[in-house]
């Protein structure tokens, strides 16, 4: 839809000058990430208004904003001093001629004001070369510490009616800070915003943790600590930090855990004499029984979104490779059969795609392919790229990159699932383990 | 220094061994001493962790993903076993570990792999099981930090930690 837009303005614009905004598109405005986008959208904000005691937040609420957009590839922001319609306030009808003529096919108009202790963000989106509102114009308010909040639920609104897909922005990411050297390293789990803002701390560094993964509702974490010697699956109440050991009853490792979408289950590996197998937990009752029985490694299971099937890594056929069974157990089938060692496999939360990591000669990959382990894809290739997070619309994956050599370290990095647009997350420090929560109410 | 911490540690266990009331065991002293011992021997006494790793070896190393034994694993285990079987008043915990090349769930599990291969075999040579603990590290301590398979070799390892006490 998108491709078919930008080639025929494009074309107009290169052929018939300023015929191009005669041109009617055949839908509304749309960008599709799906097929790789090469040229960004151009949009233009219109200096928000202050419509009381916005103060600094005026900017920082426009600003974050347009990061947020522009942070995704799909989107260029048209600088402020190219703009020519300088309207008095959020009310002025629109003048598309004057947005027309520097290009920007979306426009963002927006207001900010802060009454009581709370900001309240409005805004609204035009396809310009249309002439008309795209969607309704919606206000979202938040205590002014939250504002970032009020600001990312505007971005996600503009990015969902602008791709089609579901909004992210407004989401937390939870992780593993490390520090010290690489043969002592320290490691702590922490929770921030996707774009690594307001980071929270959840637990100390005098203790090994590793791989949180929250529950559907984000109130809970699944994590492995070493707290006891040896490696335990544990979950912990985000909100009270009061945690405890998935699996009262002593026996081997118990790490990768991971809840079902409905958060009735908890999926995990549990070692016996060498041997790791996964289970399934009541995550109600505890009680628990084997999902695999096999004298290889089973481990990273992970759920389909409707709850039916889990994906898992196993090295039954002499190296670790992709599986997938029905969620009661029973005969998996095999979904990976490239070069190389396959790892870590999570199900879109779409249900469309598995991200996984692969490791090829030398090389780590961050890779997606259909469930069925068709139209496999790299994304990614480095030194070590793994453990691949899915953004809540199934649209970008945060990952770990590690460094090599003695002084190497982690950094988390996200990549969209055409592979076009990796970077890093803004972070002092390294960091590994990310797990991206669901998208707040 | 690696002379030193030997020596202090076998100073330590002395002391302790000494004290009527080992619950009051105090700090490391300096020991003035230290830098000028060069040239003199020194070994650790039997019966001490520190006996068991300079005479028995402590590590074990594997191939890529692999925990099956290589034949100068069994001899090293070999040695650790009689060690083991000759001071019945030590427990042993065995960690496995991994190199960084892998993901870290794959690494937790292939280190319990082989921290099981090394407690199979001394429970083969006749070590109770019940003085035998395994703890996997995954890739999460590695010996030596380099990104090269130099050090990757000494980092897919299973390491033998004794410790007084009968077991557990």
């Amino acid at each position: 839809m998108l491709r078919k837009f930008f080639l025929t303005s494009a074309l107009a614009l290169a052929g018939l000058g300023l015929a191009a905004p005669v041109l009617a598109q055949d839908g509304p405005l749309r960008i599709e990430i799906t097929d790789g986008v090469i040229e960004p959208m151009p949009f233009a904000i219109s200096a928000f208004h202050d419509e009381g005691g916005a103060g600094e937040l005026l900017a920082q609420v426009q600003n974050l904003i347009a990061a947020d957009l522009t942070g995704t590839g799909l989107f260029r922001e048209i600088p402020a001093s190219a703009h020519i319609a300088r309207p008095e306030s959020f009310e002025t009808p629109v003048a598309y001629e004057d947005w027309k003529a520097i290009n920007a096919q979306a426009l963002i108009t927006g207001a900010v004001r802060v009454e009581g202790g709370k900001v309240v963000v409005k805004f609204r989106l035009f396809d310009v070369f249309s002439g008309q509102p795209l969607g309704d114009g919606m206000q979202f308010d938040a205590g002014t510490g939250n504002w970032r909040r009020a600001a990312h639920k505007a971005a996600d609104q503009v990015y969902a009616r602008l791709t089609g897909e579901g909004p992210y922005f407004d989401s937390r990411v939870a992780f593993v800070q490390e520090s010290g050297p690489k043969d002592a390293r320290r490691k702590r789990i922490g929770v921030m915003d996707y774009d690594g803002a307001n980071i929270k701390f959840l637990t100390d560094d005098s203790t090994l943790v590793l791989k949180p993964r929250f529950s559907p509702d984000g109130s809970r974490l699944l994590y492995t600590s070493y707290a006891s010697g040896f490696p335990t699956a544990m979950m912990m109440d985000v909100n009270s930090l009061a945690a405890r050991p998935l699996n009262a009853q002593q026996g081997g490792m118990s790490f990768s855990p991971r809840f079902s979408p409905d958060g009735r289950w908890i999926v995990y590996s549990l070692e016996k004499n060498g041997n790791t197998d996964i289970y399934q937990m009541d995550a109600a009752s505890g009680a628990q029984r084997p999902l695999t029985n096999a004298p290889s490694i089973e481990t990273s299971p992970s759920f389909s979104p409707d709850g039916s099937q889990i994906v898992f890594e196993s090295d039954r056929s002499g190296q670790p490779q992709l599986y997938v069974m029905s969620a009661s157990g029973g005969e998996p089938k095999r979904i990976s059969f490239g070069e190389g060692r396959y790892g870590t496999p999570v199900w879109s939360p779409r249900g469309d795609m598995i991200a996984f990591t692969r490791q090829v000669g030398a090389k780590f990959h961050i890779g997606v392919m259909r469930t069925d382990g068709s139209e496999e894809k790299m994304l990614t290739e480095s030194f070590l790229d793994e453990g691949p997070s899915w953004a809540p619309n199934g649209r970008v994956v945060m990952f770990t990159r590690v460094t090599p050599g003695g002084n190497g370290e982690p950094r988390l990095h996200s990549v969209d699932i055409t592979g076009r647009n990796m970077r890093p997350v803004k972070l002092n420090g390294a960091a590994s383990d990310p797990d991206w929560g669901p998208l707040l109410p | 220094m690696k002379t030193f911490v030997k020596f202090a540690a076998i100073g330590m266990l002395l002391a302790t061994a000494a004290c009527s009331r080992p619950a009051q065991q105090g700090p490391m002293v300096n020991d003035p001493y230290a830098n000028m011992n060069q040239g003199v021997g020194v070994s650790a006494l039997p019966g001490t962790a520190e006996h068991f790793k300079a005479t028995a070896g402590d590590t074990v190393l594997f191939p890529v993903d692999q925990s099956t034994l290589t034949p100068e694993a069994r001899t090293i285990l070999a040695n650790q076993a009689g060690w083991l079987n000759q001071n019945q008043g030590f427990s042993a915990l065995i960690e496995g570990h991994a190199d960084e090349q892998g993901t870290r769930e794959y690494n937790l599990a292939l280190g319990a792999r082989r921290a099981s291969s090394v407690q199979e075999y001394l429970i083969s040579q006749g070590v109770g099981s019940g003085r035998l603990r395994t703890v996997s590290y995954g890739k999460e301590r590695p010996l030596e930090i380099c990104s090269t398979e130099e050090c990757y070799t000494k980092n897919r390892r299973a390491v033998t930690a004794v410790s007084p006490g009968a077991g557990m």
